[in-house]
């Protein structure tokens, strides 16, 4: 036994098993949508490509209430930006057609910009009070898509834009299929390889920015503002940093959206798709990144597993469609959220500093309820 | 002068109800720090439910006066949502009650997409009409319009919120209520059992919401399965508006908002020279609440809490 164990940490230790360790899930990660191809079809690869998409949004959520603290129900509304800069920009709706590295800074920029626009404002609220301001600022802009094509037609109002240019680099479009080395790529293959790479520099920023200054700044302030304040941190700046943080990441997913959909429409930024990916991260494991991902990859795949399964598992069952397949997949969704909040009320898979701290909060087992709330 | 006037009446009208379901927010915010995102599904129950019975005896054709028909399916649509609200608290909420702040909050908006679905299981999709039992009598003052039911809906309104405050104020489960709300463990030390005082307020929360319910539905002769969430989510702007937890706050920030809306979706055309027209009620509406919380950080009438340690 001795032995064995001695071996296995030796081998942790060995950089070169490290290496192979990565080369071995990157090859997993670039074969996985030909493996999903191959068995189940090509509409998974798409959800899978959506999923992706998902990952970011969650992240830059869990920048803002994650890390920093502060609930933001209006998320959706950066990726909306993010998307309308890419359509107005890149599509014959004002007869643009910028190149993609043009567009993806002034989107990612421009929510930026939005995220202080909004956080300015804010910075004197706490909790709850918060939430309906992001709230309501995520419906105007979704109001203002809605209805900006009268007197002047700028967003198509609820038709929305279409035939958006996709992602294409010296006239190699990405929603074309292509033949590489012999291999054929869908447009949903290569989308999936460029969303990966998005979702995983994204998870590299989040990961590096948790340790840094910023951002154990931002779990300062989410811990307890004053306390934060009076060691020296700026709170207005820090705070407005993860309000624009967590909006680029936002408006980046949103013009990857846009360019991936061809079609963007003020359908997609409603507020239920806000609490969608708050839901991800907290039932994920709020403030931890690979919680995170976990969540937003099982939240953006689960409402697809249950709209396939939804009738024929009926239809095997009972020999007929008795429930409508549509709200029944939606009812076993929510249905899925109390149940995995009930069994685990700090998430799927928690930060372990915030594990620890929920096992001793249970422990003294006194206070007021929701104290840690609204502080 | 007479539209304005006309705007300010539909405006007390909507406020009223708004008012009323933002009771039910504030109250169990004011005493779980959880903002209850199933309220507003439980308020469509409430409708649903009244207009199944309303349908259910009108088809029987027994003949009871339209007044009775209309108390039973009251009574019932009282009753089924302080069931279910209840039954919402003791599994979704009360196992959370130590848990990470936001646990609650997704179980709630699990809660919300459950219900919103049974409804439509249950109900279908289509858009219901309400049935009107009772011929509206407009009545004509200086030039508005304002019918009986209107008249019937800002009345009900005034007559259960004074209750409310009544009973709060001044009765024994009341005074519970407010030590709960105050700070449950000393409460709970002094005798109070807080998890019954919990249940009796999302109970009495219920009931509020199933009355204001069937009035929405009454107003518009519509009711559909997902008329709970806009209802929700505005009745929840004007309890903030007027400052969570805050009994008085939630009136207020109802009646607010309902003439905000109204008057808003009357004057934006011209305030813009037409350049915005009145899909934008809904901007005006958030933009107001933004500006106040922007100078009054607690809502209008929200205490000053210090800021915990």
């Amino acid at each position: 036994m001795g032995f064995w164990r001695q071996r296995v940490t030796a081998w942790k230790r060995d950089r070169r098993v490290l290496w192979l360790g990565y080369v071995l899930v990157a090859l997993a990660l670039a074969l996985l949508p030909f493996a999903i191809d191959t068995t189940i079809g090509r509409t998974w690869v798409r959800v899978l490509d959506f999923a992706l998409l998902y990952v970011m949004l969650a992240l830059g959520l869990n920048i803002v209430v994650g890390f920093a603290g502060l609930l933001d129900l209006g998320y959706i509304a950066f990726y909306a930006v993010g998307a309308y800069t890419w359509a107005l920009l890149a599509s014959p709706q004002l007869g643009l057609h910028l190149p993609f590295w043009m567009i993806l800074p002034l989107g990612a920029g421009l929510a930026a910009l939005f995220g202080v626009l909004l956080g300015a404002p804010t910075l004197r609220l706490r909790g709850d009070y918060l939430a309906i301001v992001t709230l309501g600022f995520g419906e105007i802009i979704r109001i203002f898509l809605n209805n900006l094509d009268h007197p002047v037609n700028i967003t198509n109002g609820p038709i929305g834009i279409n035939r958006i240019d996709p992602i294409s680099v010296v006239g190699f479009e990405l929603t074309r299929t292509h033949e590489i080395f012999g291999i054929t790529f869908s447009g949903a293959h290569l989308h999936y390889y460029v969303f990966l790479l998005a979702a995983l520099a994204s998870i590299f920023i989040c990961i590096r920015l948790e340790d840094s200054r910023i951002g154990r700044a931002w779990i300062a302030i989410r811990e307890d503002e004053i306390a934060a304040q009076s060691m020296g941190i700026n709170t207005r700046n820090v705070k407005l940093l993860a309000f624009a943080m967590g909006a680029t990441f936002g408006g980046v997913a949103g013009g990857l959206f846009s360019s991936f959909q061809g079609f963007v429409s003020p359908e997609s930024f409603i507020l239920l798709e806000s609490i969608m990916v708050l839901c991800m991260v907290v039932l994920g494991g709020m403030g931890h990144v690979a919680g995170v991902v976990l969540g937003a990859l099982l939240l953006a795949t689960l409402p697809e597993v249950l709209r396939h399964t939804a009738s024929p598992v009926q239809q095997q069952l009972f020999g007929e469609v008795i429930l409508d397949p549509e709200s029944l997949r939606m009812l076993l969704f929510g249905l899925a959220l109390i149940l995995v909040m009930l069994l685990r009320p700090a998430g799927l898979w928690p930060s372990p500093t915030r594990k620890r701290e929920f096992a001793d909060a249970e422990r003294q087992a006194t206070g007021r309820t929701g104290a840690a709330a609204t502080g | 002068m007479d539209i304005f006037l006309q705007q300010v009446l539909n405006g007390l009208v909507l406020g009223s109800v708004y008012a009323l379901v933002a009771l039910g927010y504030t109250m169990v915010y004011g005493i779980l720090g959880l903002i209850n995102f199933a309220h507003g599904e439980v308020v469509m129950i409430g409708a649903m439910v009244a207009l199944t019975v309303l349908n259910g005896l009108a088809g029987a054709a027994i003949g009871a006066p339209p007044q009775v028909v209309i108390a039973a399916a009251l009574a019932a649509a009282i009753a089924v949502c302080m069931g279910l609200s209840f039954s919402i608290e003791r599994v979704a909420y009360r196992p959370l009650r130590r848990a990470p702040r936001l646990a609650p909050l997704i179980t709630a908006i699990g809660v919300s997409i459950l219900l919103q679905n049974i409804a439509m299981l249950i109900w279908g999709r289509q858009y219901h009409t309400f049935p009107r039992l009772l011929p509206p009598t407009p009545h004509n003052i200086a030039g508005a319009t304002i019918t009986d039911l209107q008249i019937g809906i800002m009345v009900v309104c005034a007559v259960i919120m004074g209750g409310l405050l009544v009973l709060v104020q001044r009765t024994r489960l009341g005074r519970a209520m407010r030590a709960t709300a105050e700070n449950p463990t000393v409460a709970g030390l002094m005798g109070v059992n807080i998890n019954r005082i919990i249940s009796a307020t999302f109970v009495i929360g219920a009931a509020m919401g199933a009355v204001a319910g069937v009035l929405v539905a009454a107003n518009y002769s519509i009711a559909h399965y997902s008329m709970g969430f806009t209802l929700g989510l505005k009745a929840f702007t004007a309890a903030v508006l007027g400052g969570i937890g805050n009994l008085g706050g939630a009136m207020l920030g109802g009646l607010l908002l309902g003439l905000i809306e109204s008057i808003g979706a009357g004057y934006i055309g011209d305030l813009t020279g037409g350049f915005l027209g009145s899909h934008y009620q809904d901007v005006f509406a958030f933009l107001v609440l933004i500006t106040v919380l922007v100078f009054r950080p607690t809502g209008l009438m929200g205490e000053r809490v210090a800021e915990r340690a």
